[in-house]
């Protein structure tokens, strides 16, 4: 297993929101200019914490969305239905507002340039957004390592970073399929339905491919999807994973 | 330090159970990094292995025969959410470890699927520690770690090893996966060691 040893302290440090972006109706894009940001690998996330006039804190983790190229970083929260922060970033916070981070976290769901080998992504719903950092990473690397990205999605208007797909998909190293689960645009052949084994045989890399696949999304999305792979022959030690969010039943 | 962020208020504010900055959850969420091990108990072993080499050795049918018990306990995740009053049953590492030979000072928890995570010998010896094999009356789902995990509940949850497959002892701190990724040596939710350097 290829590993990041990252041991040093990790402070907070206030950025400035320089910009928001609508993605859907309940998700956008923060970027933020944080001036002592060491940089990031694709795939890492960041600790956001909020302040309250008598003192009062909460925090939580969000995936970077943006590939560090020297300046700035972009975060893309989905709204939590009865969140705390969520709710929060996407409706109360604009731009000039200070925003404490600390970062980066994680050295396992990262994907690196020098990576060997074939890059399957595998999202569901926000699940997509550490996806589109490495397909970013993979862009400003001119990686030439073929990458493939599955976003399940329940219908069009549900679907984050809508322009930026279509530009990283310009690229003959990058395809992007699309699964529907609610409800597909016109002209799509596929019927609205989760991902399933005869999709991932159809546009995902195969075990032969030796690729190394990023899973993330909501818990059952996960559990489901890494089953069918190992299920399909895909070595679980090259599978790795990300889930978010309540299990979906009672365990 | 620290800027008050405009237009915030907060509204969960914990209560007096929780350790600092986390949040109450009535749900069980998952955290993995990798797929879901499905070890039937058949094929399922534990092990601890000593510093000097000596193993102990349990299968399923050995393991269940032990003594066991009711384990009742707060859960604390270092993605910020804790559960309170988990029930559990599973076999006390007192007893595990009750005729294991050793001076070490350190841990190794192995997983089936590869994880690993490390912790101080003390930890999980006088009532602290245990491997778990039923939640909330049920077999342990294989998503929160069945047939068997290590429940280690004084510390953040991803110390408590799912699918765990056997006990390393050793003189020496060696990290574990997490710990390895950045994650802090110790996990102490009361003291919040989420991150190396905590």
């Amino acid at each position: 297993m290829e590993r990041t040893a990252i041991r040093r302290r990790l402070t907070w440090q206030t950025g400035t929101v320089t910009e928001v972006r609508e993605e859907t109706s309940t998700a956008r894009t923060i970027a933020l200019d944080v001036p002592d940001w060491p940089g990031h690998l694709a795939g890492q996330h960041l600790d956001v914490r909020l302040t309250a006039p008598d003192g009062y804190r909460a925090s939580r983790s969000y995936s970077i969305a943006s590939a560090w190229t020297g300046a700035g970083i972009e975060l893309t929260v989905e709204q939590v239905p009865d969140g705390e922060v969520s709710p929060y970033l996407v409706d109360v916070l604009k731009v000039g507002d200070p925003l404490e981070i600390r970062g980066p976290v994680g050295g396992w769901f990262v994907w690196k340039p020098e990576q060997p080998g074939p890059v399957q992504l595998i999202g569901g719903g926000s699940g997509v957004v550490p996806l589109m950092a490495m397909l970013r990473a993979h862009s400003a690397a001119a990686s030439t390592a073929p990458a493939r990205l599955l976003y399940s999605v329940r219908r069009p208007a549900s679907v984050i970073y809508v322009s930026d797909l279509k530009d990283v998909a310009m690229s003959e190293e990058v395809a992007i399929t699309f699964a529907y689960t609610r409800e597909a645009p016109p002209g799509e052949s596929r019927e609205p339905k989760r991902i399933d084994a005869e999709l991932l045989k159809s546009v995902a890399f195969q075990p032969g491919d030796e690729p190394t696949t990023y899973v993330c999304g909501p818990t059952p999305f996960v559990e489901t999807v890494a089953d069918l792979l190992v299920a399909a022959g895909h070595d679980p030690a090259r599978v790795r994973t990300e889930r978010f969010g309540p299990t979906g039943g009672p365990r | 330090m620290g800027s008050v962020s405009p237009g915030f208020t907060g509204r969960r504010r914990g209560g007096k159970d929780l350790p600092p900055g986390q949040y109450l959850t009535h749900d069980f969420p998952v955290l993995s990094a990798g797929p879901t091990p499905h070890i039937l108990p058949e094929h399922w072993e534990f092990t601890v292995t000593t510093e000097t080499g000596g193993v102990s050795r349990w299968d399923w049918a050995a393991f269940m025969a032990l003594p066991s018990e009711d384990i009742t306990k707060d859960l604390h995740c270092v993605t910020r959410w804790s559960k309170l009053g988990t029930d559990w049953r599973g076999v006390s590492l007192d007893t595990l470890l009750a005729d294991v030979e050793t001076g070490a000072d350190y841990a190794m928890a192995h997983s089936y699927g590869g994880y690993t995570t490390n912790l101080p010998l003390e930890d999980l010896v006088d009532g602290q520690a245990w491997v778990a094999y039923e939640y909330d009356g049920e077999p342990l789902h294989p998503e929160h770690g069945g047939p068997a995990r290590l429940l280690v509940p004084h510390l953040y949850l991803w110390k408590s090893a799912k699918w765990v497959r056997g006990l390393v002892l050793s003189d020496t701190e060696d990290l574990g996966f997490w710990e390895t990724a950045g994650y802090h040596e110790y996990g102490d939710p009361w003291k919040e060691q989420r991150y190396a350097g905590d």
